[in-house]
């Protein structure tokens, strides 16, 4: 299907999603979160995963790091398959080299541990320290890293602000060296100038030490900030796939444009002028014309019938 | 034509007793509020933002109390009034409000149709088969499909978008004078968040309420605002009409929030971030309270508090760099020409909707 077709030599697939599906509950309560998502991550981009709640964005970042189970299709890290049964060993190697930020970082960090036992966590349960030193100085090191002081270190989740939780938690990541991180929604529930300071760390740490995101969000004007390349879900279904600049200048599907019409504008005149575009699903008849997910223009997939990637074609030809 | 005044509020200060200390939330807080306007107050957590429009409808948790000040409203001062017997007939019937998670704000097991009818009848003395009525008319126009069906079905078979509506019907129920809108839409979707907007809109428009619109959504603000206020330590430091907030700023903090805009981030170049963090509330704050974090403070800055400089008619901040001794300073460069930089990013978007790509 989509990969490596239009992937310059240079691009390392670090991450492939192959015709995931992901259903919760059986029978007459089956419920289908997540179908046919194919997606690939290029080693050392940023990659979002953007849509509203219910998409299934959430379930899919889960889904990576083995949270959710899958029902089909394959999720492979650097070649190997990490869903489905794994092996002790396989599971280890997969959970060192795949984190997770999560969105609420109040939630997230165990209130009863100080700072430097909740990021050293993961050096305990892998054994990746020779002594007591070489432990305090790895995780001196994270807290220096995220912007933490080092009077932090025994201090509980408690007596830290939203921003310096969400720091922890992206220490507490970070310490494992790892190699993809996903992250969930990491700054939607800071203040606006709290953002930029965990936006910028992330940056860094990208930099730095060679790390690949997948990001979850919903807020796009945040995403194009911070992405190489954008997928827009919406009922489980990604509905289209391109690098930022150009989801956002040649958005294609009729769902994507609706999401980009909503996006507040922070300038008075221009959000007077805006337009809402709203999406109504039922505007598409798959009943003969079946859809599919394609390639439109090298690297820009749009899903829909052959009717309709005919005119995302002409769309983007001009 | 000159717009009356409907709330003004003065040297409001607003304490919290937590575990023997004080809280100093609000400190000295003046504002007015004109008939049919809409007022955005912005700011960060723990600004004050929502303590002060709380004391608007008597609804401060129960260890914080106003310590001085005055809120006048139809010849009344809302700063005196103690018990809740006072506030019948004030708080739900002329000013209301709308919060932020509209499952906590409805009743799970009443019908939807119930919780509106209740208020109609309460506050209107209408009877039930009139109520009724109002309450399918009010679900009609705030966007329910098939009011008329949803009218005895539950609030968990409703989505958030939808209960949101619900709330913003109850609210209007007893049409209120002024509208307190408390982060309406911040657990919302961003197309859902949209419609919700607008929805407060049309209906402004229908009902002639004044809103006040609580938001750290520099986005939201453009949408919604006529007037903003902008909050930082239990203080409103600048205050005008949106466009001059947007594009003639004068306070130093409206000036960094503007600056954190996502949309002025260069790609592979850091984010503006404003460096530290607020005061604690719990300390004396001397002078500018954001002086600390401020690359524009002056040694006047630690030392007192600025007063409220005017710069137009409708403009004020509360700066000592508006003093005609201090040394000029221009707002930093990201955020000028933020008109411009703006259309910018949304114009080549905007052309597709016309079916016209450009490459």
């Amino acid at each position: 299907m989509m990969e490596g077709k239009f992937v310059s030599k240079e691009k390392e697939v670090i991450l492939s999603v192959k015709d995931l599906e992901i259903t919760f509950g059986e029978g007459k309560k089956k419920f289908v979160a997540v179908q046919d998502a194919n997606f690939d991550i290029y080693k050392g981009e940023t990659f979002s995963l953007v849509g509203e709640s219910g998409s299934g964005k959430t379930t899919i970042g889960r889904a990576i790091v083995g949270l959710n189970e899958t029902s089909n299709g394959d999720i492979l890290f650097e070649g190997k398959r990490i869903n489905g049964k794994l092996t002790k060993k396989e599971q280890e190697d997969k959970i060192r080299k795949i984190q997770m930020i999560f969105q609420d970082p109040s939630a997230s960090l165990n209130e009863r541990a100080t700072v430097e036992y909740i990021i050293s966590e993961g050096l305990y349960n892998f054994n990746l320290f020779k002594n007591e030193e070489e432990r305090i100085a790895k995780v001196e090191k994270l807290i220096e890293q995220v912007g933490l002081l080092p009077e932090h270190m025994y201090r509980y989740p408690h007596e830290f602000s939203g921003g310096q939780r969400q720091r922890i938690g992206i220490a507490r990541a970070l310490i494992m060296e790892p190699s993809l991180v996903v992250a969930d929604e990491p700054i939607s529930a800071l203040d606006v100038s709290i953002r930029a300071q965990v936006l910028n760390l992330l940056k860094k740490s990208q930099i730095e030490d060679d790390v690949t995101y997948f990001f979850v969000a919903h807020d796009l004007s945040v995403v194009r900030f911070i992405s190489d390349r954008i997928a827009v879900i919406r009922a489980g279904r990604i509905l289209e796939l391109a690098e930022t600049e150009e989801l956002f200048m040649n958005p294609l599907h009729p769902y994507t444009k609706a999401l980009l019409s909503a996006v507040p504008i922070p300038d008075p005149i221009l959000a007077r002028k805006k337009k809402l575009v709203v999406y109504n699903p039922n505007m598409h008849d798959y009943s003969k014309d079946k859809p599919s997910f394609e390639e439109v223009k090298p690297g820009h997939y749009v899903y829909g019938n052959a009717l309709e990637l005919e005119g995302y074609r002409a769309a983007v030809k001009n | 034509m000159e717009k009356k005044t409907i709330l003004k509020a003065e040297n409001i200060s607003v304490s919290f007793k937590v575990r023997n200390r004080e809280l100093r939330a609000i400190r000295n807080v003046s504002l007015e509020l004109k008939e049919q306007e809409t007022l955005a107050i912005v700011g960060e957590s723990g600004s004050g933002k929502s303590v002060l429009t709380k004391t608007f409808t008597g609804m401060l948790e129960t260890n914080g109390s106003i310590t001085s000040g005055t809120i006048e409203y139809q010849g009344k001062n809302l700063a005196a009034l103690k018990k809740d017997e006072e506030w019948d007939g004030i708080r739900g019937k002329e000013i209301a409000t709308i919060f932020q998670d509209p499952m906590t704000s409805l009743n799970p097991i009443k019908t939807i149709g119930s919780q509106i009818t209740e208020v109609i009848i309460k506050h209107q003395g209408k009877s039930a088969k009139e109520a009724k009525r109002m309450a399918i008319d009010l679900m009609d126009r705030t966007g329910i499909p098939n009011a008329e069906k949803r009218y005895d079905e539950y609030p968990f078979q409703y989505s958030g978008g939808m209960r949101q509506r619900i709330v913003i019907a109850i609210a209007l129920a007893c049409r209120p004078k002024i509208l307190i809108c408390d982060e309406p839409t911040t657990a919302l979707d961003v197309t859902i968040q949209a419609q919700i907007l607008e929805l407060i809109r049309e209906l402004q428009e229908e009902y002639k309420f004044t809103t006040i619109f609580i938001t750290h959504d520099l986005g939201v603000v453009a949408a919604i605002a006529d007037k903003v206020a902008v909050m930082y330590a239990g203080q409103i430091i600048e205050t005008g009409t949106v466009e001059e907030i947007f594009y003639d700023p004068r306070h130093p903090y409206t000036w960094s929030l503007l600056s954190s805009l996502p949309q002025l981030g260069q790609k592979g170049d850091e984010l503006y971030s404003v460096p530290g963090t607020p005061p604690s509330l719990y300390k004396e704050i001397k002078g500018d309270a954001f002086a600390p974090r401020s690359a524009y403070a002056m040694q006047v800055d630690f030392d007192n508090e600025p007063p409220m400089f005017q710069v137009t008619e409708t403009h004020f901040a509360k700066t000592w760099l508006l003093d005609p001794r201090a040394p000029k300073a221009e707002k930093p460069e990201l955020i000028q020409g933020l008109h411009e930089k703006l259309v910018a990013l949304t114009e080549i978007t905007e052309l597709n909707d016309g079916g016209e790509v450009r490459v």
